[in-house]
């Protein structure tokens, strides 16, 4: 590539929608960077897809490039349309954790199990953070947030483990503390064919981290540091319990529900004749 | 067979009749969820649209089917789902945003007995201002209402064409009782209908959400960079969450663009409408009784005049307004609780004495004994 990467390269000139110190800022400039490292000069092989939230925005319409901004929990579902209908483009969806796998899920869940070739990118904050920072599917037992003032009295999901059971192509997870290494998955399932799932665990200090005693956003990166624990062969449930689990979950062969379809409409077609 | 039925004459079923008219409107995307009594039109196309390098799938739930369906809208094919009662209640969100992003897409409800569960497999009416007001927010709909299986042959492309035209979602709002039987059907051939198509973008257009009154639409991967929301946005599809002007002219505009072209989406077959003594105004199965009846009633020597909608929503006001002009009193027979009838009423403006007869639970349809004997009896007064 010829001169160094520059995000306004490839972004409308618009004011940024994100509060300060947050972590949506982070995943946008990590994919922008992966895609640069990758050679797209333009992102005119993309299109991106995306639900309701703060980090819905992340690429619409801030990107120069083609957005479907859709409805709260249905960006995966019109990037099946989308997808399946336009074979050659790389559809990513950006979303939060409310809107992949709390209103979305389901849709989540099936687009895993066809094996839809798309690229996810969950920017999992732990809280719904538009409205207000009310409690997540997400967000850790015990945490106070403004619709469980004394506590969150549910177990948080797991939502790259659902991914992998569900028959994800390629799972990881990072945090915005690992910055390069979200950038290096970003870069790796980009150039993957199948449901690829990156869960970014991400700062919200507005709604979320000055509710639960951090100061400021650098604390929180501090807090995903300290507590992120690398999955490897070895760790056991034990070492890895109350961490942020983090790395890559799978990796696996299957054909996308494209190339099943195409099977689908070879035989429609054979027949005919 | 992969090529599309020409210039013959079938048996077909409704449903069978509406899967292949959207092929012969070039549909090539179907995503849609089982439920009765719109199956069928799934498993017809299920088998038909990959003999044409289509796609049909079956999504998890109806919100699925109608997203797939947009987003298969704006790569650049035409796209339908097909439902009833409650999974129309689940696409109404997806509509609103269908409508605020000028998606064309076809939307066929065919209505069974609500509310809820109701009676899955009778046949209602009761989807007729559902059909009109069901998502949230300012907005117009355009819905057509077939009463023959020649019809919803017919009624199906014209449905893709009012969508593709004016850039919006359309509904074809059908029910049990037409989807379900099966009658003598002519396909005319190719050359005899017309297929619209959405209007292209040239290589420097920018503005796909404003500027004229029906913009024109790119899809996806053609270069175009087009940003796609439900939020309010301008021309250029860039947000604004908060400004006065930009909601006011676009909500404005895609009423507009619906509400001023009712002369164009109006659709109604009228017999003796200026020179009547009653009327009768109906539409989609309970229309079936009206040849009948008035044939019945000129017998009593009775001046029967008839609207029948084949477009209801936007509301074909001046028609009905001339039947109220000169009918003494207006029949509306429904299979629900007067839902049109108030439309009526209201386009009559005091003129005619508007008589409602509607019918609910057990699916069955007014009889044209029972529509003669409501005429009769009011005009014995």
């Amino acid at each position: 590539m010829s001169g160094p990467f520059s995000i306004r390269e490839y972004l409308r000139p618009l004011p940024l929608p994100f509060c300060s110190g947050c972590g949506g800022l982070t995943v946008m400039s990590e994919f922008l960077r992966a895609a640069y490292e990758l050679g797209h000069k333009k992102l005119d092989k993309f299109v991106f897809c995306s639900g309701i939230g703060c980090s819905s925005w992340i690429p619409s319409p801030h990107f120069i490039a083609d957005s479907v901004h859709t409805l709260h929990g249905r960006s995966i579902p019109v990037a099946t349309g989308l997808k399946l209908m336009r074979p050659n483009l790389n559809v990513v969806v950006f979303g939060g954790d409310g809107d992949i796998v709390g209103i979305g899920l389901s849709h989540f869940i099936h687009a895993a199990r066809r094996n839809l070739d798309i690229l996810v990118i969950m920017v999992n904050n732990m809280v719904y953070g538009m409205t207000g920072g009310q409690v997540a599917p997400t967000t850790p037992y015990k945490t106070k947030t403004t619709t469980t003032p004394y506590g969150s009295f549910e177990y948080p999901l797991d939502a790259a483990k659902l991914a992998v059971t569900a028959g994800a192509y390629y799972v990881s997870r990072w945090t915005t503390a690992h910055s390069k290494e979200l950038k290096n998955s970003i870069k790796k399932a980009l150039q993957m064919q199948g449901f690829r799932f990156i869960e970014a665990i991400s700062q919200c200090p507005t709604a979320y981290g000055r509710r639960i005693g951090f100061k400021d956003s650098g604390e929180m990166l501090k807090w995903f540091k300290e507590n992120a624990i690398e999955k490897t062969e070895k760790a056991n449930e034990k070492d890895l319990a109350g961490k942020i689990v983090v790395g890559e979950f799978i990796q696996r062969k299957r054909l996308t529900l494209g190339e099943t379809m195409q099977r689908v409409i070879e035989e429609a077609q054979k027949n005919e004749n | 067979m992969k090529k599309l039925q020409s210039e013959n004459i079938h048996f077909w079923q409704g449903t069978e009749a509406c899967a292949e008219a959207a092929l012969k409107a070039g549909c090539r995307f179907f995503a849609g969820y089982p439920i009765t009594p719109a199956s069928e039109i799934a498993e017809h196309l299920a088998r038909r649209l990959p003999q044409f390098g289509g796609i049909a799938i079956q999504m998890e739930d109806e919100i699925a089917s109608i997203g797939a369906v947009v987003g298969a809208s704006w790569a650049g094919f035409k796209a339908m789902t097909a439902t009833s009662g409650p999974g129309f209640d689940l696409m109404q969100e997806t509509i609103g945003w269908a409508f605020m992003t000028e998606t064309p897409c076809v939307i066929v409800d065919v209505q069974r007995l609500g509310p809820s569960t109701g009676q899955a497999t009778k046949c209602g009416q009761g989807d007729v201002m559902q059909s009109r007001w069901g998502t949230h927010g300012d907005y117009a709909a355009i819905v057509l209402a077939p009463n023959s299986v020649q019809e919803m042959f017919e009624l199906t492309i014209k449905a893709f064409n009012h969508a593709e035209k004016y850039r919006t979602p359309v509904i074809l709002l059908a029910d049990e009782i037409i989807a379900h039987m099966r009658e003598k059907i002519t396909v005319s051939s190719t050359k005899g209908i017309r297929i619209i198509d959405r209007r292209k973008p040239k290589s420097c257009d920018k503005a796909f959400f404003g500027l004229e009154e029906i913009p024109s639409m790119p899809a996806v991967g053609e270069g175009f960079n087009v940003a796609v929301t439900g939020s309010t946005h301008d021309a250029y599809g860039i947000r604004f969450t908060a400004d006065t002007q930009v909601h006011r002219q676009l909500v404005e505009r895609l009423n507009n663009k619906i509400q001023n072209h009712v002369a164009d989406l109006s659709d109604v077959e009228t017999y003796n409408i200026d020179n009547c003594e009653v009327g009768i105004v109906s539409y989609g199965c309970t229309s079936r009784a009206t040849y009948e009846t008035v044939e019945a009633a000129e017998n009593k020597k009775l001046k029967v005049g008839y609207a029948r909608l084949r477009t209801i929503w936007p509301f074909p006001e001046k028609i009905v307004r001339r039947l109220a002009e000169t009918a003494e009193k207006i029949i509306v027979p429904e299979m629900n609780l007067k839902q049109i009838f108030y439309e009526v009423e209201r386009a009559s403006r005091g003129k005619a004495d508007v008589i409602s007869l509607n019918k609910i639970g057990g699916g069955e349809l007014i009889t044209p004994e029972e529509l003669l004997k409501k005429i009769m009896e009011r005009t014995k007064n």
